[in-house]
């Protein structure tokens, strides 16, 4: 292996792949020093095409929601703002909801990006790693005068993304085979997205359980964030969000906060 | 946030048991019946449950494609509602138009 001599070359190969404008790097010649423009081009074919196919396998629902002409469109545009900086494909797109909230085409559609959002959120749920779930009876286990001060460490894969929009019931109609009827967009929807088996789950989130799990995922006790979703929404209702936690498998693990 | 909310252990206690025995109850069925009694809670406490599904659940770079369409010149192209946003309305009443405002 000859790393530098590799690395110069691609250095100089590379930066005119998303750029159809530019020209042909000096390094790449046909036969006989012709101009290499056509094989070049196959190059810079294959890598936008995969780009932009990577970013359809992420953000299927994006895609049926805009149809694929503008999707493509905007993915390209997004590609050659923000080309990948890792080789890890699954990884590529990071930026795209941003992205999406910014792109001037897009402005008539505001919760896109929050749709795209969790549609991130659900392939990084997909590829977290494995934890047991915790179980109910963990909970029952731990005397009353304890429950206050418990602290929850949350499974790997469990994700909240909060919307302004009916992010989550537009997401659940473009991912599955459910045919959309029509969605009034101006309801703020709350998703949870955990993987209890091998299977990843997108839940609507009560009133207040997206503020109640967030701060539980940044470490507080369970009495502070049961204060914290109350201040955020006064119907937050307790039990209802911790059975409903549990069974989603939002938690990994529990301990005292007590014993910090 | 002057006037801070604060949680008694008895509301605490209170919650905690009843989560519990919504979650205890499925325990003495069957496997299926455990499993629809928890579709049914599910409902119950979170309203839908929805899976996310996708063709190519791992995400890209996980499957070995060929990628022969032309696509790198692509300057030209147009907005076209082929999409399903179209079915969603918008808060001022407008349906999600894809044309340029």
């Amino acid at each position: 292996m000859q790393p530098e001599p590799h690395a110069s070359y691609a250095a100089a190969f590379a930066p005119a792949l998303l750029d159809p404008g530019s020209e042909v790097p000096s390094i790449v010649t046909g036969p006989c020093g012709k101009s290499a423009v056509t094989c070049y081009n196959v190059y810079r074919n294959n890598v936008t095409v995969s780009l932009i196919d990577a970013l359809a396998s992420i953000y299927p629902a994006v895609q049926r929601l805009t149809g694929e002409d503008f999707f493509r469109a905007m993915a390209r545009f997004h590609i050659r703002e923000i080309p990948p900086t890792s080789p890890l494909l699954f990884d590529y797109g990071r930026n795209f909801p941003a992205f999406i909230e910014g792109y001037e085409h897009a402005q008539s559609l505001p919760w896109l990006a929050d749709v795209a959002r969790i549609e991130r959120a659900w392939l990084d749920a997909y590829h977290a790693a494995d934890s047991t779930t915790l179980s109910p009876s963990a909970l029952a286990t731990v005397a009353p005068d304890r429950l206050a001060s418990l602290v929850f460490t949350v499974h790997p894969a469990t994700r909240v993304v909060r919307s302004s929009y009916a992010a989550v019931t537009i997401f659940a109609a473009n991912r599955g085979t459910a045919a959309a009827s029509t969605i009034d967009a101006s309801v703020p929807e709350d998703a949870l997205i955990t993987r209890p088996d091998a299977d990843v789950v997108v839940q609507l989130l009560p009133p207040g359980g997206a503020a109640f799990l967030a701060c539980l995922m940044s470490g507080c006790m369970l009495a502070e964030a049961a204060a914290a979703a109350l201040e955020d929404e006064p119907e937050f209702d307790l039990a209802t969000n911790i059975a409903g936690l549990f069974e989603a498998g939002a938690f990994a693990s529990l301990t005292s906060g007590d014993a910090r | 946030m002057s006037a801070r909310t604060t949680i008694s252990s008895l509301v605490l206690a209170g919650a905690v048991s009843t989560a519990l025995a919504t979650l205890a109850s499925a325990a003495p069925l069957t496997k299926a019946e455990a499993d629809a009694a928890i579709a049914a809670k599910k409902e119950k406490c979170f309203g839908v449950a929805l899976k996310g599904q996708n063709d190519c659940a791992a995400g890209p770079g996980t499957t070995c494609q060929g990628t022969s369409t032309v696509d790198f010149q692509g300057n030209a192209w147009k907005f076209v509602q082929g999409g399903t946003c179209a079915s969603i309305d918008l808060p001022g009443g407008k349906k999600g138009s894809l044309k340029p405002v």
